[in-house]
Order: C-alpha cells, then sequence, then structure tokens
C-alpha cells in the first residue's frame, strides 16, 4: 500500500481528518446505540446526532432542522430533484447546466427519457453559464433547476444566488449541487436563497458513505428512502451514526479553516499554477480563473494525452486526476472541457490539480520540479509535437 | 485505474525505438488528435526486404505508447513478409494482454504497419469508402461488419473497444447493434431494434434537436429557427431574427442545421428554408 502520496486531487476524494476518524471511532467501538431506542444507550447517540446537524447547520449558516443526511451526494441529488419532480407533476421542464457532475447530468439525461424537456446552460469558453439562456428558459412550466455551486473540473464559481433569486421570482424550486464549494468558499444560506443543497462528506474530511442535504423550511419534500421515522421521517433508514458525527466534526472544522484554505491553499494553488505555465510551453489554464475555488487548477498541455501524463506522474507518486477521455473508459474528453470548447488536442492533455489544507510547500516545489520533465518526455513521443 | 500487465507498464515507462527515421523505406501515419490517440511509424528496409530499423512516435495514453513500443521491437530484425502477417492479437499476446477498452491501442499498431509496408511497396492506399456509421471516429460499416466477424465481437462495448466506433456521441449505437444482430445472424433482435422512424417519432426527434442543440446555438448570434413543416426526408424550416437576413444563413441551414439533424434524427434528412 502507498501511504506518501503527494495527494493534488482532493476534487476526488479527501483525506479523513484525523481529528474526525478520532470523533467518530468510539460510535463504533463502544457507543454503537440505536438513536432510535427507548433506553439511554441508544438516546445518547442521538444527542450527538443533533450535535452533528448543528454544526453542519453552521457551516451553512442554516437551521439544524434544515439538514437530512444521506448516504453521499449523489443521494442528496437524486432525493432533491426526484422530491422537486413529484411536487410539480404537471410541469414538465427541467433545467440544468452542461457542465454538471454526472450526479446530476445523467439523472437529467434519464428524466429526458422519461419525457421531460431539458435545458442544458451552455457554457463560454471560461465555462462562465449563458444567463440570457437561463432566463429565457426558465418558465412557469420549469418543475426545478439544478445548478452547481462549483464546478469540480475547473473549480469554475456559479452565481448562485442571482440564480437563485431570479427563479424564486418565477416559483421555481432551486437546487445547488455543493459538493465542491462546500468548506471552501462562504456558503450562507440565509444570504442565497437556493430552495435545496446537497453536499458529500468525503469531498471535505469526513469518509465516503455520508452526505447531507439542506431543504429550506417549508419547501416541499417527499422521500427518496421511504421507511421508518428517522429524520422525520424525509430519509429512512438507520442513522449512520458514526459517519453523521463525522461530516458534523468536519464541517465544524472546515469552517475553521476557511480562512486557511482561502489564503494559504490558493496560495499553493497558485504558486504551484504559475511556475507550471512558465516553465511548460504549449500550457493554458481552463475556468472563470476570477471566480475560482482557492484550491483547483485545470491545466491543459497542448500535444500529448492525460492518461499517459497521469501515469507518468504516478511514478513519482504524485496524484492528480484529467479530463481525458482514456482514463474513464469513454472516448471522449470531458464534457466539460467539451462544453467550454477547449480544442480537442488540449482537452485530451489536461490534468486537474486539487489541493487542500494538508498539503505542503514541499510537495508542491517537488511537483514544479517533476512536471516539465513529465511533459517533455510525452511530447518528445508525440507526432504533433513540433518543439 | 486500468489493469496493465507490467509489460505493458515497462514498454510506457521505458518505450524502445522512439522517434523518427530520417529517410524511411515506408511511413504510416494513423489516427489524430481528435480521436485521442495517434501514431506514426517509420521503417528501414533493406534491399533483402529485412526491416532493419523502426521507429515510433505516438500520441495517446499509456497502452497506445506501449503497444507502439512492443511493435518496433517485434518487427525489427523480421522480413517484410513476416511482417504482414502480425495482427493485433499478436500485439496484445507480446504485451501480455490490454484491457478489453484498450484493444483499439493494439489496432492502431497493425495498422500502422499495414501503411508502412504499403508505403514502401509504392502501394496506393485506398481512402475509406462505404457507409459511414461512426461519424466521431470514422468508422464504415464494412469495418465494423469486418472486426465483428472476424473477432467474434458480441456487444457495442466490444466494437468500441476494438474499433473506438460508438465511442464518442453513441448516436450510432442502434446501427452498431443492427450491424452485430445481422453479422451474428440474431434476426429476431435485429427487427426489434430497426432505426426506421415513424413520421410522428422522426418530428420529435426533429424538435428534440432543435431545442438541444440547434437554438441555443443560433440564439448566442441573436437569431432563432422555427419548424414548418416534415415531408418525407424534406424538413422545412424558417430562420428568425439575426439568422433571415444574415448572408451565411444558407450556408448555417447546410453546415450547422441539417448536419445536425442528420446526425441527431437520421442521415437522410435535407433541409430547406421556408420560402412563405
Amino acid at each position: 500500500m502507498i501511504e506518501d502520496a503527494i495527494y493534488l486531487d482532493n476534487n476526488a476524494t479527501t483525506r479523513t481528518a484525523p481529528e474526525v476518524v478520532e470523533e467518530m471511532l468510539p460510535f463504533l467501538r463502544t457507543f454503537y446505540g440505536n438513536p432510535s431506542s427507548m433506553h439511554s444507550f441508544g438516546g445518547q447517540v442521538a444527542d450527538k446526532i443533533k450535535n452533528a446537524r448543528q454544526q453542519t447547520a453552521a457551516l451553512f449558516n442554516a437551521d439544524p432542522d434544515e439538514f437530512i443526511f444521506t448516504s453521499c451526494g449523489t443521494e442528496s441529488d437524486s432525493a432533491a430533484i426526484l422530491s422537486a419532480i413529484k411536487t410539480f407533476p404537471d410541469k414538465k421542464h427541467i433545467m440544468t447546466t452542461a457542465v454538471e457532475h454526472p450526479a446530476v447530468k445523467n439523472l437529467f439525461e434519464h428524466l429526458k427519457k422519461d419525457g421531460y424537456t431539458v435545458s442544458f446552460i451552455p457554457v463560454d469558453e471560461k465555462g462562465r453559464l449563458d444567463l440570457d439562456f437561463y432566463r429565457e428558459n426558465l418558465t412557469e412550466d420549469t418543475a426545478i433547476v439544478s445548478i452547481m455551486w462549483a464546478n469540480n473540473e475547473t473549480g469554475t464559481i456559479f452565481p448562485v444566488k442571482e440564480l437563485a433569486q431570479e427563479a424564486k421570482k418565477k416559483g421555481v424550486l432551486f437546487h445547488t449541487d455543493a459538493v465542491q464549494a462546500a468548506g471552501k468558499i462562504t456558503t450562507d444560506l440565509k444570504d442565497v436563497p437556493v430552495d435545496m443543497l446537497s453536499i458529500s462528506g468525503h469531498k471535505l474530511h469526513a469518509p465516503k458513505g455520508i452526505g447531507a442535504l439542506f431543504i429550506r423550511k417549508n419547501t416541499p419534500f417527499y422521500p427518496f428512502l421511504i421507511g421508518g421515522h428517522q429524520e422525520w421521517g424525509k430519509r429512512a433508514g438507520t442513522e449512520n451514526t458514526a459517519s453523521i458525527i463525522a461530516i458534523g466534526k468536519a464541517c465544524e472544522i472546515a469552517g475553521t479553516n476557511m480562512e486557511k484554505e482561502q489564503n494559504e491553499v490558493k496560495r499553493l494553488r497558485d504558486k504551484l499554477e504559475k511556475n507550471l505555465l512558465e516553465k511548460i510551453p504549449h500550457s493554458f489554464v481552463n475556468g472563470d480563473i476570477e471566480n475560482r475555488l482557492p484550491n483547483t487548477t485545470s491545466i491543459s498541455f497542448e500535444y500529448i494525452e492525460g492518461e499517459a501524463i497521469l501515469l507518468m506522474m504516478d511514478q513519482f507518486k504524485i496524484c492528480a486526476s484529467s479530463g481525458s477521455a482514456c482514463t474513464s473508459g469513454s472516448l471522449e474528453p470531458s464534457h466539460v472541457l467539451r462544453a467550454m470548447g477547449v480544442p480537442y488536442e488540449a482537452a485530451h492533455g489536461t490534468v486537474r490539480f486539487s489541493l487542500s489544507i494538508y498539503n505542503n510547500e514541499e510537495e508542491i516545489d517537488f511537483v514544479i520540479e517533476k512536471m516539465p520533465s513529465i511533459i517533455s518526455r510525452l511530447r518528445e513521443m508525440s507526432p504533433f509535437w513540433k518543439g | 485505474m486500468w489493469e496493465y500487465t507490467d509489460k505493458v507498464r515497462e514498454h510506457f515507462i521505458n518505450p524502445r525505438n522512439v522517434g523518427e527515421i530520417q529517410t524511411p523505406s515506408g511511413t504510416g501515419d494513423v489516427g489524430s488528435i481528435t480521436c485521442g490517440d495517434a501514431l506514426k511509424l517509420t521503417l528501414d528496409i533493406d534491399s533483402n526486404n529485412i526491416i532493419k530499423d523502426a521507429k515510433f512516435k505516438t500520441f495517446g495514453c499509456a497502452s497506445a505508447i506501449a503497444s507502439s513500443s512492443a511493435l518496433t521491437e517485434m518487427i525489427i530484425g523480421k522480413s517484410v513478409e513476416e511482417a504482414e502477417k502480425i495482427t493485433n492479437d499478436d500485439i496484445v499476446d507480446f504485451l501480455g494482454g490490454l484491457p478489453k477498452e484498450k484493444i483499439h491501442c493494439s489496432v492502431m499498431g497493425q495498422e500502422a504497419l499495414q501503411k508502412a509496408i504499403a508505403d514502401f511497396k509504392g502501394i496506393e492506399i485506398v481512402e475509406k469508402e462505404g457507409n459511414i456509421v461512426c461519424h466521431c471516429f470514422d468508422i464504415t460499416e464494412d469495418e465494423i461488419r469486418h472486426a465483428v466477424a472476424e473477432h467474434s465481437l458480441g456487444s457495442i462495448d466490444d466494437v468500441t473497444g476494438f474499433l473506438k466506433a460508438g465511442g464518442g456521441c453513441g448516436q450510432c449505437h442502434d446501427e452498431i447493434q443492427e450491424i452485430i444482430d445481422e453479422v451474428r445472424g440474431d434476426s429476431s433482435k435485429q427487427k426489434k431494434s430497426s432505426s426506421k422512424l415513424t413520421n410522428l417519432q422522426k418530428i420529435k426527434k426533429i424538435e428534440q434537436a432543435l431545442e438541444d442543440d440547434i437554438k441555443p446555438a443560433l440564439k448566442k448570434d441573436g437569431g432563432n429557427i422555427e419548424l414548418v413543416d416534415v415531408d418525407g426526408n424534406k424538413v422545412v424550416v424558417r430562420l428568425q431574427g439575426a439568422c433571415a437576413t444574415c448572408v451565411k444563413s444558407k450556408e448555417t441551414l447546410k453546415n450547422h442545421v441539417e448536419a445536425k439533424l442528420r446526425q441527431k434524427v437520421a442521415h437522410d434528412l435535407v433541409v430547406e428554408e421556408s420560402l412563405l
């Protein structure tokens, strides 16, 4: 097993914070009670879940009873979108973006097959949404709009506040997938009028297998899982107690670390980006660099292919991911890069570096040292490289 | 993470014979940057028809680079006649196997070799002819038919892994399935998956394509489009807004609207502008 990797793939998943692991362990080892039980042995766990709900809500300036816990970000997305569909059975139009995560994109494609008219909001070359398209297509027949708060591949942040305000004016339910935004930028739900919001534990230093869904007070909601009375009947199934306690702790830590994320993590990201662009010709950054998550950079290296870059990096235990098709089993490069009109020759050779508070200067220096030779080695093999 | 054999990894990390022979006896160029992989193979063949040297340049993933490297090792020292017999399966065997989705990398190697030998012999390689099924990767019906029959491919995924056909937009999946069923003699399925559309289905699909794929682009330039009528394979539309007065409207109709509808709905559609 590899333990000492240089992990720059934090938009894929994150290290579980040591404090989070400590917090959850007693609830795996000792306090295994069922929070629904009448006895105190179970009841003490219910108290901890209540605490976790408060911690989670605090990161979003929301009320604790506006959050339910789910099994992952995808479940939160599905629950929100399918509930809206059920709420408005007569509305046959739904809207999302062309650059959404598969958790939302593929659900919309699925609903399209079921007869829904779907609008996919296009983006420009910087990955910014076409707001005119959004306004034109937002109608009273729209059952739900689902727009990610920030894009997972480029880190581009969308103007969710303005978008949600416009939906509100027309009485359209608005959901946002905040899986990437949570903990990295301010997400104040007293200020941003979204109706529903999804988060995922493992993207903010909690373990995998836990998510949460914000459902604003008085928003109609139909449960996705039906059964017991847990989560006020909004999500049946015995609580994943240790993981709920973990996501609560992770949200608390994220709140404390937000400033570090926006200063220190951003500084390292900027250093990495600036140096790679300087040292490696024919490379460029994708996305809206003015409005971007502090931890993410998507860099295209022309004339070479992403999977080959990643495997070369793997030799030095540097972990990142690519917008390349060859890593996914599909042959088309990432739908996000294609929607932005990134030419094929560059889209194929795109690498996403995503940092976290656990990265340090030495790691970034090491990556800056190794990347130029990796890129030039692959370019020397490329028939398109005329360097 | 792909499950590559140690041999694939080794050939990727330490590829043999990278480069280009300055005055080659034969050159084989296959693939393109759009497709995601490409290979340029150059050969040095002596007067006894022995391949003295082979070099490659490859754009692509680890298995594309490893397949190319393997190919050069396999052919150096062989006679042209021996080399001609090398198939993609031989490349896969040499590497100790490739993931199913990566078989096309070895196919690329075989194609480059055949092209380079043809170039050496002075045989002109005729450009592809016939009905193109997969427009994303430019793969013809004959190529798919041949691959299905020769290599017992049983599913669309198999065909994509082998030829890349169907790996892009996915529009040709029905057609590929039909070819598979036909070649494998599964006629009961053939009827079910027939792509013949009823008029109503056709109109619905055209409307959907206009909404999803065509209008957004036109609207960006301040234009719009309206469906007037569908008569057999003739689609009558009316351009509106900025498009109505645009000098390039004819081009837009043919290059953008018609191409998109052919891709999305049926390949024999003709788009005309309403004169009313």
